[in-house]
Formats: structure tokens, C-alpha cells, sequence
């Protein structure tokens, strides 16, 4: 694959974020650095409470950072003050396990919520979330709500909705682990579509291994708050990105010993 | 048995009228003041997006302070408030002050209870894509939070028409005070009966129309 001119969209650098406890600080995030190339499909595989949850809501800054800096599309976030962050947050969709959705107003009127807050104005707006509507194969549930809908169905709204303000990056944290095996797999064709079609770049958080196998092309494997181990897919197969060893190691190469470093 | 209730029909109505007046300018204090007063005591809180400890300890404790003065006391304590802002401390429009002070107080604590049931994640998903503070609190808190806000606010009003019974003692009138005038001072049961009934039928009708705009706003 060719390597020269592919571009960083999201580069973290040297983050750390940790958590005070009762009995001093709980490292949550551990001196992470990482590079999402544009266009590609990040996933970002590890255990429960390794810290992946909170890496993500340090890209868009949910979380701030107590060291290192994030830089996306070139700028850095770290250093922006408030209000630029938020214009920032505008091209940095995010979508959740539980979906969050404002369940009291419609689903056009979920889509239509982030360019409200962006100023768009409402001829614009109305067009924009029938595409989005469109984008994610709902456009006859315009006018429900989303308890009327199923995890799958509300899951597109959630993206329909991080797609409205058209981010050049999407953010997931376990987007399909609250659904079941076949919704998951119409979740992940969107991801596809959405990378594939659209160009977004996606960081997807999981820790269902075939969600990696299907879907990224590149896999950080997180443990204790650090990154152990990083892949990238050549012609199909993940090839281990640095020498390094890690818990999932033979599971994202295939079978043991087939590939070597 | 009507005689006595039909001779004290205008007063009746006029009490009806001090009743509204009283209770009225309350919710509007409530709505004005007490929600976002409610909001920062919300994003002030452990935890939440603007914890600050100092802030709530001092917000906490006033709304504490005025919640457990004993009611008529407090009219009393306030007043030299009541002078300085309507003029007298006497009548009707002078009763309202202690009430809405009261209706800030409470409605505040209520607002901040529907506000902490609205899901984090859903705070969390306003903030990720770039929502002001504004936009934060009227796209997604408010909205969410709609049916416990109103709800809130029906059980605040009937609080309110309650302290308002009691209002009598700064000239205030409105119907318990009718009630106890021209009824129990006067040993005209008909008439308290009447005002009693006039004051059950007023509850039920601010219960069922809250319950009911409640319910209709709520779409989870
Ligand atoms: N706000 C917080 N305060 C204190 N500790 C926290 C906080 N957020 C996360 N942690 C701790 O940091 C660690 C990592 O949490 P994180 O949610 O990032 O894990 P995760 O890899 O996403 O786990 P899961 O797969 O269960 O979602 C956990 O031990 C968690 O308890
Ligand atoms: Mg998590």
C-alpha cells in the first residue's frame, strides 16, 4: 500500500488524563500517542475500564487532557480557547452505546439540532436532514419519536445526526453494543458507507473483535490506560504496525504463527 | 342553606380574584427565578458540568434557610423587603413578595431534581457537538426535562394556593382567608364549606391540567 502523502487527520501526542480516586490518581489514559490517517477506519480494541472511553473523549476534549496535545484537520484543540473549540466540535461528529438521542422531539428535529446550535438557516436545515434521513434509510420515520424506534433504527438517527453538520471525522464509542448480531452488521455497512461514500474518517471504540475484523483498517490495542500494540490492514490482513506484543495479538492476525513480524 | 353562601357572593369572588392575583404573580416568580436559579443549582452540583463547591454551598444554604422558615415568620421577617419593593406591607399585592420568594425557593429545588434525571449521555452528546451553554439548557436539558419541569410546577402552584390561605394575616384575602372570615369567625359553616369546596375544585383543576400538559409533552 502506498504510504507516502497519507495524511494524519486526528494525531495525539503524548495524552494523559487521569482520574483522582479516594486513594490518589487512577491513570485512566497513559502517555497515548497515536496517528488516525485520513480516510481510515480506526478501531481501537481493549478490555473493559483499559481506557478507551476515555481516549475518544479526549479527541473531541469531553475530557481534558492533563498532558499532551490533539490536533485535528492541523489544528490544535489543546490550545483553543471555548468558543473555537466548540466551532471545532462542529466537524467532529460523535455517535454512543446508548444512542443519546433528545427523546422528546422528532427524529428530523434530533437531526436538525446540531446545525441549529451551528446557525444554519432553516431552508438549509430542512434539506440537510432529509439527505441525512435519507443517508441512513429512514426517511419515513421523519416524524416519530425514537422511543418508537428500534436500537438499530435509533443507532442511524444517532448518525444521521453526527453526519448533519458534515464532520471530516466520527467518533464511536461501542456503537453496536447494545444491538444484536444482524443490527450490528447494518450498523457497521453504514460505518462503511459513511467512510467509504462520504470520506469521514471514523475511530471506532470497541471490544467485540469481529466489529474490528469487519470493519477498521487500522487496530490500537489499549491495555492499562496505554496503547500495547498497533495494526494496519495490507490486502485484507492486519500486519502488525511496530514490534510490540499484546493480549490480542494472535486473535487479529488469524491463526497463531501464521504471520510473523 | 344558600342564603348565607348567595349573600357573600362578591366577596366571594373578589377572594376568588386575590387568590389568583397572589398565586399567579408566584408561578410567574417561579418561572422566572426559580428555574434558572434551579440550573445553577443543577450545573453547580458534585459532578456536574459546572461544579463549583463555594457556589452551591451558598445557593444550597438560602434555598435551605427560606424552605424551613416557618412560613408566617418568614412573611413577618420580610417585612422590610415588602416596604421597599411594593410600597406597604399590607394587602394583597405586599403578600405577594413573601409567597414568591417562597415559590422561587421551592420550585428551584424541584427544577434541579427533573434536571438531574435527564440522561449524562445526553449532556455528553449536546457538548461533542459544540452546544453553547444556551443551546445546552434549551435544546437538550429543558426539552428532556420538559414533564418534570411542569410537573414541578403543578405540585408548586398548589403549594402556593396553600401559603396563600394564610395571608390573611398581611391583609392579603384570597379564599382561605375568606374562609376564615366569613365562615369560622362568623359561624357561617355554609360558607366555609363553600370556600373549601371552592378551594378543592381550584387544586384539582391546576393537578389535572399540569398532569395532563405533563403527560402530552412527554415523548420518552
Ligand atoms: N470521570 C471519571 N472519574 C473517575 N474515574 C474514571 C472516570 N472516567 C473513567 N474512569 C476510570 O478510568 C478507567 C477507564 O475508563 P474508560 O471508560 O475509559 O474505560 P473503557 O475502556 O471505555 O471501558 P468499557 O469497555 O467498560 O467502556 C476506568 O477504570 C474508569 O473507572
Ligand atoms: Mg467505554
Amino acid at each position: 500500500m502506498e504510504r507516502k502523502g497519507e495524511f494524519a487527520i486526528l494525531s495525539l501526542s503524548r495524552v494523559s488524563k487521569g482520574f483522582k480516586l479516594k486513594d490518589g490518581m487512577y491513570q485512566a489514559v497513559d502517555d497515548v500517542s497515536l496517528d488516525v490517517k485520513k480516510g481510515s477506519i480506526h478501531g481501537v480494541i481493549g478490555e473493559s475500564g483499559a481506557g478507551k472511553s476515555t481516549l475518544l473523549r479526549l479527541i473531541n476534549l469531553l475530557e481534558k487532557p492533563d498532558q499532551g496535545t490533539v490536533t485535528v484537520d492541523g489544528h490544535n484543540l489543546t490550545e483553543m480557547p471555548s468558543k473555537q473549540l466548540r466551532k471545532a466540535r462542529e466537524k467532529i461528529g460523535m455517535i454512543f452505546q446508548q444512542f443519546n438521542l433528545v427523546n422528546n422531539v422528532t427524529v428530523s428535529r434530533n437531526i436538525s439540532i446540531p446545525l441549529e446550535l451551528a446557525g444554519v438557516p432553516k431552508r438549509e436545515r430542512m434539506k440537510r436532514v432529509k439527505e441525512c434521513l435519507d443517508f441512513v434509510g429512514l426517511a419515513d420515520k421523519a416524524e416519530q419519536y425514537p422511543a418508537q424506534l428500534s436500537g438499530g433504527q435509533r443507532q442511524r438517527v444517532a448518525i444521521a445526526r453526527a453526519l448533519s453538520n458534515s464532520p471530516g471525522l466520527l467518533l464511536c464509542d461501542e456503537p453496536t453494543s447494545s444491538l444484536d448480531p444482524g443490527t450490528t452488521a447494518d450498523i457497521l455497512d453504514v460505518l462503511k458507507d459513511i467512510n467509504g461514500g462520504l470520506g469521514v474518517t471514523v475511530v471506532i471504540v470497541t471490544h467485540e473483535m469481529d466489529v474490528v475484523k469487519s470493519l477498521c483498517t487500522h487496530v490500537s490495542v489499549m491495555e492499562k490506560g496505554r496503547i500495547v500494540d498497533s495494526f494496519s490492514r495490507q490486502d485484507g490482513d492486519f500486519r502488525p504496525a511496530a514490534v510490540r506484543t499484546g493480549s490480542y495479538r494472535d486473535q487479529i492476525l488469524g491463526k497463531a504463527g501464521e504471520t510473523h513480524v | 342553606m344558600f342564603d348565607s353562601v348567595l349573600q357573600y357572593q362578591a366577596q366571594m369572588w373578589e377572594s376568588i380574584g386575590e387568590t389568583f392575583i397572589m398565586v399567579g404573580i408566584s408561578v410567574g416568580a417561579a418561572l422566572l427565578l426559580g428555574l434558572p436559579l434551579g440550573t445553577l443549582l443543577f450545573f453547580c452540583r458534585k459532578g456536574q458540568l459546572y461544579e463549583n463547591k463555594t457556589l452551591s454551598l451558598v445557593l444550597n444554604s438560602i434555598v435551605n434557610i427560606i424552605r424551613s422558615f416557618p412560613f408566617l415568620l418568614l412573611v413577618v421577617a420580610l417585612i422590610p423587603v415588602t416596604r421597599f419593593l411594593v410600597g406597604t406591607a399590607i394587602g394583597t399585592m405586599a403578600a405577594t413578595v413573601p409567597l414568591s420568594i417562597v415559590a422561587i425557593a421551592y420550585y428551584s429545588r424541584l427544577v434541579e431534581q427533573s434536571l438531574l434525571e435527564v440522561p449524562k449521555g445526553v449532556i455528553e452528546a449536546a457538548l461533542s457537538m459544540g452546544a453553547s451553554k444556551l443551546g445546552l439548557i434549551f435544546k437538550f436539558l429543558y426539552v428532556e426535562a420538559r414533564s418534570g419541569l411542569v410537573l414541578g410546577l403543578t405540585t408548586s402552584t398548589i403549594s402556593f394556593i396553600s401559603y396563600s390561605t394564610v395571608m390573611g394575616v398581611v391583609g392579603g384575602g384570597g379564599v382561605g382567608d375568606f374562609a376564615i372570615r366569613y365562615g369560622y369567625q362568623r359561624f357561617e359553616t355554609e360558607v366555609m364549606i363553600y370556600a373549601i369546596i371552592v378551594m378543592i375544585v381550584l387544586v384539582q383543576l391546576v393537578q389535572f391540567t399540569g398532569g395532563t400538559i405533563s403527560r402530552l409533552l412527554d415523548k420518552r
